[in-house]
């Protein structure tokens, strides 16, 4: 294989790791205000995520450093031509990075409320315009001769790319909502449960679409048959909510969220990026890439260290498994001064 | 101001507010690890309150390092996207290696360490830390070597069909020189940093002689820290110096304002007259000490302004060559004069608080508390200055900042990127300095009883 073919499949990995990790965490946000009904309820729903989202976040400053080094000409076409959607992402992020170490820093109502505020919209934000950022990287955008961005914002809110952003926002929400039920004890699971069972359905459907006008849009065997694997396993996912199935429920969301990103991939290639204005002016794997002497020094890197990262990141799973219940929460909020 | 003018105005606010929190969680990552260590091997109750409380204070910090480091990297795609395509291949190696190493390093082991205190026997948790640590030393090292790439390139050929920068060598770009002087430079300003910040924040309470068996150890601490990263900075600042002048003069020449080629060549500590030093009405000037620093040589000729500009303009094409002065004089001296500043207030403050004593002097302790801004701005001189007096240049005698901005992006956009991302980190400074200074004055924690082992489902040690 190619080193460019084996460079687009890592950053195919990347991002559907970015979507698997971080797409519960944004769930977990979205859901604080239906699943949270008071503090301390609030307070367990963010711990559920606690030790692990900033380290899922990362998953996404790799894929972006990787697009940088394996895709230097996508990572500049993309990352200037969604120039304000990306703001918008970034200002999204940043409050709600800060959200969850700080809200809990003061014991008063109107500071809590505010960062909550934070953690909502900064896990929606994201969890909707990356879907609509994938959308419109699969459908093509206007670039020119030079590969620049010729397009404008409004282009970039077309029906099919808001389709997409509404798929992940309910993959992520369901996504979420299975996490919470896997993760708690007591009442929470069983609310976070019904939640997930009952968000299965809608999920199914808007993210069915998606993938299904994806098919038909761009026709292409594998994408079809990653699409339907991964409409198959949101299908379980649906029953195994139903059932509560905790853990069946979470592998299914996780497996359609995966596989849904790499149905997108899969259909995008030998492109990376392709041009509604002339395929001459598309960025591909091998017109975007940088030189093989840098993907083979990147690919060695890649090859050494990423299994120790999964081991170490796998671990911090399993230190933190046990189920979390409100009794877990301590009443008192942590005061100045008070452990580390 | 056009697009490029607003992202340059951008990058300069957005990286400099970064490294407000990067070097303390550099330096106070290590500093905490070190108390825990002391706590784990002498058992001492004062050794865990320090590193509980100092350990807060790092996270508070942590925290805003983390998501203003996301626009960092986005940032170079948005606003740089010819320099993105001209460098990609040499200089996304690094960011994504830094990604790959050290983020996931840092993430998940401080994740693990803060809420790991009764989910992790002592040793493993104490590991947690260290690791932490390790990957902001990996971070710093990597980002460092993409920097010091912009202003020593080297490891590559020009490709003249794309017209782009290739990389031949990662081994040559991770081992450039202007890296190996720049990486300790760095991290012991970094160090300097965080020992000011236990210095001042003890301090803080010392004066009203409020938890002496804390503070006392924490000002005496800080204050070494101070002492000796700063002698530290000093050398590594030195020789940097030296290996700046050999591949950048023109920095070195913006730094003094020396316009004619000198030598020996004098050091002025300041300056009246106009801001760009062509015309001095008085200064105070070290004899030879420009000539010591540039060259190693108390006698040794320093090329001025005026006959690099000339030779620039002969290799490179007709052009302006020079930095802009005024800012290259004026961040050279901040830079050394806040961190000597604060090494001389370490010094005082050791000496006035010598064998447990408590000086009554107010101004004494307003000085020390002072302490923890100075190394903050010298700081960012520092960066000013090596960034400033690179220009016209992004990429060293190779690449201009005028071509390295990005076509795609409107003055529109670029406006409203630098205003939004501006107020945004303006507020967080307001509420990340009130949470400072709240869990700073709440002083260290007293410890809870110990635990019931026998209960499974107590209560979090730590929760958000």
């Amino acid at each position: 294989m190619e080193l460019t073919t084996v460079w687009f499949a890592l950053i195919a990995v990347l991002w559907a790791g970015y979507f698997l990790l971080e797409g519960f965490d944004f769930g977990v946000g979205i859901l604080l205000p239906f699943l949270g009904r008071d503090d301390r309820e609030r307070r367990l729903l963010i711990n559920t995520i606690g030790p692990v989202w900033d380290g899922n976040e990362v998953w996404l400053l790799v894929a972006g450093g990787a697009t940088f080094a394996a895709f230097p000409e996508w990572y500049a076409t993309l990352f200037s031509g969604f120039y304000l959607p990306l703001l918008i992402i970034l200002v999204a992020l940043i409050v709600r990075g800060v959200a969850f170490e700080y809200r809990g820093k003061r014991d008063d109502a109107v500071w809590k409320r505010r960062w909550d505020y934070c953690i909502i919209g900064g896990s929606l934000v994201p969890a909707l315009l990356w879907g609509v950022a994938f959308g419109n990287i699969v459908r093509g955008v206007r670039l020119d001769a030079d590969h620049e961005y010729v397009g404008g914002f409004l282009d970039l809110l077309n029906p099919y790319a808001l389709l997409g952003g509404l798929t992940t926002l309910t993959l992520f929400t369901l996504h979420g909502a299975v996490f919470l039920a896997l993760k708690t004890g007591g009442e929470m699971r069983e609310r976070a449960g019904r939640l997930a069972a009952a968000l299965a359905v809608p999920a199914l459907v808007v993210a069915g679409g998606f993938l299904l006008w994806t098919a038909v849009a761009h026709p292409d065997s594998a994408g079809w048959i990653l699409s339907g694997i991964a409409a198959l396993a949101l299908a379980g996912a649906a029953v195994a909510t139903r059932l509560r199935r905790e853990g069946w429920a979470f592998l299914a969301t996780g497996a359609t969220v995966v596989l849904a990103t790499f149905s997108l991939f899969v259909t995008l290639f030998p492109d990376v990026m392709p041009s509604t204005i002339a395929s001459a002016n598309s960025l591909t794997t091998t017109n975007a890439a940088s030189t093989p002497y840098t993907l083979t020094v990147m690919t060695w890197v890649a090859v050494v260290f990423t299994p120790i990262v999964l081991v170490y990141q796998g671990w911090t799973y399993w230190v933190f498994r046990k189920r979390l219940t409100v009794e877990h929460i301590p009443v008192a909020p942590v005061r100045a001064g008070e452990t580390g | 101001m056009d697009a490029l003018d607003l992202a340059r105005w951008q990058f300069g606010i957005i990286t400099v507010y970064h490294f407000f929190f990067v070097p303390i969680t550099i330096g106070m990552s290590a500093l905490v690890a070190g108390l825990q260590t002391a706590w784990v091997r002498t058992g001492k109750e004062h050794y865990l309150r320090a590193t509980k409380f100092w350990g807060k204070l790092f996270l508070i910090n942590f925290a805003m390092g983390v998501v203003t480091g996301i626009v960092q990297e986005f940032q170079f795609g948005m606003n740089w996207s010819d320099y993105s395509r001209f460098v990609g291949d040499i200089f996304g190696a690094p960011l994504a290696i830094e990604g790959l190493l050290a983020f996931f390093l840092e993430s998940t082991f401080l994740g693990l360490w803060i809420f790991g205190w009764d989910r992790l026997p002592k040793g493993l948790h104490l590991a947690t830390i260290w690791l932490a640590s390790i990957g902001t030393l990996l971070s710093a090292y990597f980002i460092l070597a993409a920097n010091s790439w912009m202003q020593h390139p080297v490891g590559y050929e020009l490709n003249a069909e794309t017209g782009r920068a290739e990389l031949n060598s990662i081994g040559a770009v991770l081992t450039n020189s202007t890296t190996l002087v720049t990486f300790p430079h760095t991290i012991t300003a970094c160090f300097l940093t965080a020992g000011a910040v236990l210095l001042a924040v003890s301090a803080w309470h010392l004066r009203k002689r409020h938890q002496e068996e804390v503070f006392r150890p924490g000002l005496k601490l800080g204050a070494w820290v101070v002492l000796v990263a700063g002698v530290g900075v000093l050398i590594t600042g030195d020789l940097q110096a030296r290996i700046m002048t050999e591949q950048q003069p023109m920095k070195m020449a913006a730094a003094e304002a020396l316009y004619e080629t000198t030598g020996p060549a004098g050091f002025s500590l300041f300056t009246i007259g106009s801001l760009d030093g062509r015309e001095e009405v008085a200064s105070v000037r070290i004899p030879s000490l420009l000539s010591f620093m540039a060259t190693g040589s108390p006698t040794g000729e320093v090329e001025g302004i005026n006959d690099l500009q000339q030779a620039y303009a002969e290799k490179y094409g007709p052009g302006n060559y020079t930095p802009y002065v005024p800012v290259t004089y004026w961040s050279f001296r901040l830079m050394i004069g806040f961190g000597l500043l604060a090494m001389l207030v370490a010094a005082v403050a050791l000496w006035a608080t010598r064998g447990g004593r408590t000086p009554a002097s107010r101004w004494l302790w307003y000085a020390a508390i002072s302490t923890i801004a100075m190394p903050l701005l010298a700081n960012s001189f520092g960066w000013i200055f090596t960034e400033m007096g690179r220009q016209p240049w992004t990429v060293f005698g190779v690449f201009t900042t005028a071509r390295s901005g990005s076509p795609s992006v409107s003055t529109a956009e670029a406006a409203t990127s630098l205003i939004v991302l501006t107020v945004l980190y303006g507020v967080l400074a307001v509420v990340e300095v009130g949470l400072f200074v709240k869990y700073a004055g709440a002083g260290a924690p007293e410890l809870p009883p110990p635990p019931d082992e026998e209960e499974a489902d107590r209560p979090l040690a730590f929760a958000y």
